[in-house]
């Protein structure tokens, strides 16, 4: 028997074995074989040494199956399906010497998770993981001390006490707390909610489920530049409005409303006012008392903590009652039972310390690196910029390119991670509602691209992004018969298009 | 106890030491972040001369360090495909040659 067949059989038995019913002739063998069985084992623990984790990233799979839904849609038209695809490749351009992960430019999706608060979640995971309502015993007492701690740095953002602060699964699950909780502790006096157009789906969604709970709904409209009117807010209070529910920055746009003057105004008619601060928290100057906010709610990975967690800040005085939707044990004032994931929490307290302490630079970073971005891409011809330029937060651009269309420019951008609006609808075709309540039409609504930046981002990503997309641009314009048509000087109002 | 202030070597050494670990992040964003950050903090800070004041940025400047030591290793563990602007061949790994 030579070693290493010897060697193989080895391996081949130990496989078969469990520990347990290892037959003597498996220790006969590895007696005989110590040596060369001891230094295979070496080299396999070396070896797992030396490998890291690496995780791969897919570029081609939109592509892919873009190209598998077009072979199914249409047998008839096989050239055409494929002569899309070639462009693509062309327009994708691959540097050799480089790698191929995709630039993040998507921060009003989420953000990546700081380090430092890695950092902090770990020990949560590894050592402290006691229930920090558990108040018997020291396992208890010590993840409870962390989360107040955490409390304390999330309610100093917006400058609020830290019992005012809720911890909840998410910004979606604030705002559905205040639309559904609040009015539904009000519902035997006050029947009426007023919010905006351009709201995140879950306050539309929320407020459409309290439609059908007997409530009367004002959507109230904005202006082309994003903004509610003040007067029109003023008309739509009634006596019986038990909620004012206005967002604080736009997650498509990035329009900031004027919310000292919301506040001063609901304050005055005696209404509450809940603002969805998840894209402005730590990233604008918030101030519950000095704008007279009652309800607040804030995402953790908005800010680059752990997802999973958000929160949301309820006024004590003056109380704001409301009507929790999850019932149970009590934690959290009562408002939202069950028990709080301490690793998750102190993450999200941990980013909010952070964003106490890097405000000023951060915000310093995001303004240059969004300056250069928009003066690069509104250098190209026929871009705009859609939403109020002065009345924003900086890390959120939001362009339209005419005469693109924006997926397909999409697709052309494999190398950048973008999207045309919000997460929840960019997998469907359809234009952003925030866009068309601007008053934006379809052409403009598809092709537009939101960038975001943030604190990770860096200038040689913008420098690529802006370079890229002159390029990819011109490329796809160039393709376009419309754009043909613009150049002749022809205006595409007076077409009349046959076949519709 | 009274604030000893740290002395030049040694704020030179935590720098040192802060640059050479955030250059061990695999992650280009991050990487670029700390070192963003350890330039920013240390030219913003530089004429500081309080000896409290000194003892309480180089105490957090150590707590950083500690922090960037671990996540640095964090990230060489789990790593991911090189972003497009990032330059294959530069950072730890070299081509088999």
């Amino acid at each position: 028997m030579t070693r290493s067949t010897s060697v193989e059989l080895l391996s081949r038995l130990s496989r078969v074995c469990s520990l347990r019913t290892r037959s003597s002739a498996v220790t006969i063998l590895a007696s005989q074989l110590a040596r060369s069985y001891s230094s295979a084992a070496a080299a396999a623990v070396k070896l797992s040494d030396d490998v890291s984790l690496e995780t791969h990233t897919d570029i081609q799979r939109a592509a892919r199956e873009q190209a598998k839904t077009r072979a199914a849609a249409s047998f008839t038209s096989p050239d055409a399906a494929s002569s899309g695809t070639s462009a693509l490749q062309h327009a994708y351009q691959e540097n050799t010497g480089f790698g191929t992960r995709p630039i993040y430019l998507d921060m009003q999706a989420t953000t990546p998770t700081d380090p430092r608060v890695l950092d902090t979640m770990l020990k949560f995971y590894t050592g402290l993981y006691g229930n920090p309502h558990s108040n018997t015993h020291a396992y208890g007492w010590e993840t409870n001390k962390e989360i107040e701690n955490a409390r304390d740095h999330i309610a100093k953002v917006i400058n609020a006490n830290s019992k005012e602060i809720i911890f909840t699964s998410g910004a979606t699950e604030s705002n559905n707390t205040v639309l559904k909780g609040v009015s539904r502790f009000y519902k035997k006096t006050k029947k009426h909610i007023i919010t905006t157009r351009t709201e995140h789906k879950c306050v539309l969604e929320a407020a459409r489920a309290m439609i059908n709970e007997g409530f009367e709904v004002t959507f109230l409209n904005v202006d082309s530049q994003g903004l509610i009117s003040m007067k029109e807010l003023e008309e739509s209070i009634r006596p019986d409005t038990c909620l004012v529910s206005i967002m604080a920055v736009n997650n498509e746009i990035g329009v900031m409303q004027p919310l000292k003057e919301i506040g001063a105004l609901c304050r005055e008619k005696k209404v509450h006012f809940h603002t969805d601060a998840a894209q402005a928290y730590g990233k604008i100057p918030i101030d519950v008392n000095e704008m007279n906010i009652d309800l607040l709610s804030i995402s953790s990975h908005k800010i680059y903590g752990p997802k999973g967690i958000g929160a949301l800040f309820v006024r004590r005085r003056p109380r704001v009652r409301l009507e929790p939707i999850i019932s149970g044990g009590g934690q959290e004032r009562g408002l939202r039972s069950g028990t709080l994931a301490p690793a998750l929490v102190t993450g999200f307290g941990e980013a909010a310390r952070l964003i106490n302490q890097e405000y000023s630079s951060d915000i310093a970073h995001v303004s240059r690196l969004s300056k250069k971005l928009v003066d690069g891409l509104l250098s190209i011809d026929h871009t705009s910029l859609n939403g109020s330029p002065d009345h924003r937060y900086p890390g959120c651009i939001n362009v339209s390119f005419a005469y693109v269309e924006g997926e397909s420019l999409l697709m052309a951008l494999r190398d950048i991670a973008l999207s045309s609006g919000s997460a929840c609808t960019s997998a469907s075709l359809e234009p952003s509602y925030v866009l068309h309540a601007l008053g934006k039409d379809d052409a403009m609504a598809h092709s537009s691209i939101r960038f975001g930046i943030g604190r990770f981002s860096t200038e040689q990503e913008v420098d690529y992004v802006i370079k890229a997309i002159s390029e990819r641009v011109k490329f796809l314009r160039e393709l376009s018969p419309l754009w043909e048509m613009v150049q002749e000087g022809i205006d595409l109002n007076s077409i009349e298009w046959s076949g519709h | 106890m009274p604030a000893v202030s740290p002395s030049r070597r040694q704020v030179l050494r935590l720098y040192k030491q802060l640059i050479k670990n955030a250059n061990q992040f695999n992650d280009y964003n991050f990487r670029e972040y700390f070192l963003r950050r350890a330039r920013n903090t240390f030219k913003e800070n530089k004429s500081v001369q309080d000896a409290a004041k000194l003892q309480s940025l180089f105490a957090e400047g150590q707590r950083d360090l500690g922090i960037l030591k671990r996540q640095s290793i964090i990230s060489q563990m789990y790593t991911f495909d090189k972003l497009v602007v990032e330059p294959l061949h530069k950072h730890g790994f070299k081509p088999s040659t």
